[in-house]
């Protein structure tokens, strides 16, 4: 480095503290060395959320929220949209990596909470990490949500309507609370335009202050790796750890091979596939919202069709109150527990490499009801779907309560001293 | 990942396989037939006169520019001379004089617009090119319905036969099968096309449909070529990078 | 940085190729974010050039149409307006339209295609005001007794003779622009095309 610039990041670094936050947080951030593909996802999730600002920025910039009609009969909002698509100069393609990037953004994170879950990084000390991360996964559901409204098509529409209601499942205040979040007494103009505030701004901000939590308490204890042991344990004379790298340059270039192999599956997607067989943009969410008929059968997206199913699943009445009150409550739950997690996992053990048969069986179960619950959420429901969906619910609330039990019952195989790395 | 947990992942899919067996009885089916789609400029020329000239009176396409027609290769004039019949610009969007609500007095429903019908169609019964082809060619003279007209893939349908001349006029044989009615179709009275010519004539304006769906689609798709190789030679040259940099790591 | 001792010259290499295709990558993906921000098809269409029929005009009358959001006047001048003309010239910053404010075409006296005919985008040059027409002489325009006729922005005081010349001394720096147009028939204008560009 010459002088003069040396000279200005010694001036910069007085009066801020770049240097050592870059130390900090790349070059003297120890991690692992014996990642695999499963830790991509992490940095991948950061690229989808670059991503999904960037292209939102400009996307408002020719996007009306206004669900009045034009004068050839179209909603405003449903005509901007098509606007962006046809009249503005490669309007097409930032919408495209919008609508691809929120599904993209899904599958990331899904990826990444799996990883957690295979090699155990919400165990202790890294507790906080995960509740970070859970409440990223509750804000990313609320922004998707919102998002999705606001290209004010049939699906947009009834899909805002019925979750909407949901909240009016909740006694007593429930009715009044779904009121106020329309804003109207069914989803109008008032409530795509507060959609489209929370959409842009207010969900955005809060999801960029719990990143960076989740980011900084990562790096206040470390990264955990496959083999679920604290490379902390053992450090050289120095002070680092003896199976830690430097996160840049060795994890940087490597992350640069994810987003590149991550950035040709998104293009491939955006480019040959934009409706992603009908699941990225949903064929009916072609047809403007039309508050007076409901298309014949409607579904959440696909990222959100697990823990409907849940919601549908419960048709049973209990304690004074009806199915779909507890239906509610069950969705809910079936997100909230994720953060539990910490708690209830209470093998000796971190990673599944040294976890014995009931666990691995246990994530094989849970893995097949997360799947088939997200199948049949986009199916209109019959009475043999709904008992499937029952079975496939319950499973999937005992993989979580009957944890604290069974991972202790099993037959762990002892953790390396070190990480193993060939 | 260790052997047992990927034996477990594919005992885990092979019973994911089987759940649709398992759950889901078929519903009610929709036989399509496989839209001919064609990207030929000529083709799509043909749809494009077809459709200004049947389709344009009682639907708009009011997100399309008539200028956007320059992409399926008429120029200014062209559009101009053949394509417009009202004092439009040739910047103008593709809209109709007809009120949404004389539309809905008279055909029950305000005829749709026809920008993304070619999408809002797709189904899993197939692609909403092939649902338009079958639409258009299974109309069917019915003295029940107000316009005389029903059909078979869109029962009960408001709108007549808007191309009744060029068809000829169909009867429907309707027999209560064991799946449900099952309707065939024979012509009456022949139109002024064949059989033949008027399937060809409908894949012309199923075709410019569906451009006129997304008439970015095959820029897209080219782009896309070039994106792609280009990434999968960042993807070679990134994964170089990487290797060099870790032979350090032991 | 840490790695510097370690760079051998495959590792600058590699690390040069693929820091230009990243860059290339950059570069190309900023493309429609850039191209975004240029006048749609729309705004295109709003600015398409504009069919004006003049016959109805009678001398000394101006009408105004609109042509990519702008006012453009067409003013049919009359003979004695015409020989206002001669009489500004030496009163005006620019009489012999110097600075690029027409196409070529109208780089004359009357800054016109037909003398008769101004056509010219009634938006001061100063700071984008729409100026109000002066047309009559003398002190009976409000302008003082020497005024032939013009126009006068009323925002900061511009005055503009009839040939959208701007006076010496005036807030504007330049004429009032003549847009490109040309006459499709003997009295058909079309504003904002002039067969050229």
């Amino acid at each position: 480095m010459t002088t003069k610039s040396q000279a200005l990041l010694n001036w910069i670094d007085e009066r801020f503290p770049l240097t050592s936050n870059w130390k900090a947080h790349l070059s003297e951030y120890y991690a692992p060395k014996n990642f695999n593909f499963w830790y991509f996802f992490g940095s991948l999730a950061l690229l989808v959320l670059v991503i999904q600002i960037v292209t939102g920025i400009f996307l408002v910039m020719h996007y009306k929220p206004d669900a009045s009609l034009n004068a050839a009969g179209v909603p405003v909002a449903f005509a901007s949209v098509e606007y962006i698509m046809r009249d503005v100069p490669g309007g097409w393609l930032i919408r495209y990596m919008h609508s691809t990037g929120a599904s993209a953004f899904f599958i990331v994170v899904y990826l990444h909470m799996f990883r957690g879950l295979l090699y155990g990084s919400y165990r202790k000390p890294r507790e906080l990490i995960w509740i970070f991360g859970t409440l990223i996964f509750l804000v990313l559901m609320a922004e998707a949500f919102m998002g999705y409204l606001l290209p004010w098509g049939q699906m947009s529409f009834w899909g805002a309507q019925v979750i909407v209601n949901l909240f009016s499942a909740i006694p007593l205040v429930g009715p009044d609370l779904s009121l106020v979040i329309r804003g109207d007494y069914v989803v109008s103009d008032a409530t795509l335009n507060r959609f489209f505030s929370f959409h842009v701004i207010a969900v955005p901000l809060v999801l960029i202050g719990l990143v960076v939590a989740h980011i900084l308490a990562l790096h206040e204890v470390g990264s955990n790796n496959p083999d679920g042991v604290e490379i902390k344990k053992k450090k050289d004379e120095n002070g680092i750890p003896l199976d830690g790298i430097p996160f840049h340059p060795y994890y940087s270039v490597k992350d640069i091979v994810g987003v590149v192999g991550f950035l040709f599956f998104f293009s491939a997607v955006v480019f040959f596939a934009p409706e992603g067989g009908g699941y990225f943009l949903e064929f009916n969410n072609f047809i403007p919202a039309d508050p007076l008929k409901t298309p014949p059968h409607i579904a959440p997206v696909w990222y959100f069709t697990p823990f409907y199913s849940i919601l549908r699943a419960v048709t049973y009445p209990l304690f004074g109150l009806d199915a779909k009150f507890w239906g509610v409550v069950a969705m809910g739950a079936s997100v909230v527990i994720i953060a539990f997690l910490p708690w209830l996992d209470r093998s000796p053990v971190k990673s599944i490499r040294y976890k014995g048969p009931i666990f691995k069986g246990a994530v094989a179960i849970f893995l097949v009801c997360f799947f088939i619950l997200g199948y049949l959420g986009v199916l209109p429901p019959t009475a043999g779907r709904t008992l499937v969906s029952q079975i496939c619910s319950v499973l999937y609330f005992a993989f979580f309560l009957l944890m604290p039990w069974y991972s202790k019952l099993d037959k762990c195989k002892p953790e390396p001293e070190r990480v193993t790395f060939k | 990942m260790n052997s047992r947990v990927i034996k477990l992942i594919k005992r885990a899919a092979a019973v994911l396989l089987l759940a649709p067996a398992l759950a889901f009885a078929a519903g009610a089916e929709l036989h399509l037939d496989k839209a001919p789609v064609s990207k030929d400029p000529a083709a799509l020329q043909h749809g494009a006169k077809l459709f200004v000239n049947y389709c344009l009176n009682c639907h708009g396409a009011s997100y399309v520019r008539y200028n956007r027609l320059q992409d399926i290769g008429l120029s200014e004039q062209m559009i101009r001379d053949n394509l417009m019949f009202t004092g439009d610009k040739v910047g103008d969007l593709m809209k109709i004089s007809m009120h949404r609500e004389d539309g809905k007095a008279w055909f029950g429903a305000a005829p749709p617009d026809l920008s993304l019908i070619a999408r809002s169609r797709a189904s899993e019964f197939g692609s909403g090119a092939d649902w338009l082809y079958t639409y258009l060619r299974q109309f069917y003279r019915d003295p029940a319905r107000p316009t005389g007209w029903n059909n078979v893939v869109f029962e009960n349908v408001g709108m007549p036969h808007a191309l009744w001349e060029l068809q000829g006029e169909q009867v429907a044989k309707i027999a209560e099968g064991e799946h449900g009615k099952k309707v065939e179709l024979s012509l009456a009275k022949p139109g002024k096309l064949s059989p033949e010519e008027f399937d060809k004539s409908v894949a012309d304006l199923v075709s410019f449909l569906v451009w006129m769906g997304e008439p970015v689609a095959e820029k897209r798709k080219a782009i896309g070529g070039v994106v792609l190789i280009f990434l999968a030679g960042l993807f070679v040259l990134s994964y170089a990078l990487k290797k060099n940099y870790w032979k350090d790591v032991h | 940085m840490s790695v510097d001792h370690k760079m051998d010259s495959s590792r600058r290499q590699l690390l040069v190729a693929t820091s230009a295709a990243g860059g290339v990558a950059a570069v190309a993906t900023a493309v429609p974010f850039v191209a975004s921000l240029t006048p749609s098809e729309r705004a295109k269409a709003a600015g398409a050039p504009v069919e004006v029929d003049v016959g109805k005009l009678a001398p000394g009358e101006m009408m105004t149409v609109e042509w990519r959001g702008k006012p453009v006047w067409i003013l049919r001048r009359t003979p004695e307006m015409l020989a206002s003309l001669d009489k500004t010239a030496g009163l005006v910053s620019d009489p012999e339209s110097e600075k690029p404010q027409q196409p070529e075409y109208a780089k004359n006296k009357f800054r016109s295609i037909k003398p008769e005919y101004l056509v010219t985008v009634g938006i001061c040059t100063h700071l984008g005001c729409s100026p109000s027409e002066k047309f009559k002489a003398g002190a009976e325009s409000g302008m003082g007794p020497d005024w032939v006729g013009g126009f006068l922005c009323p925002c900061h005081g511009s005055q503009f003779d009839l040939a959208g010349r701007v006076y010496k001394s005036m807030p504007a720096p330049d004429n009032l622009e003549v847009p490109p147009h040309k006459y499709l028939a003997d009295t058909t204008i079309i504003v904002g095309e002039d067969g050229k560009a």
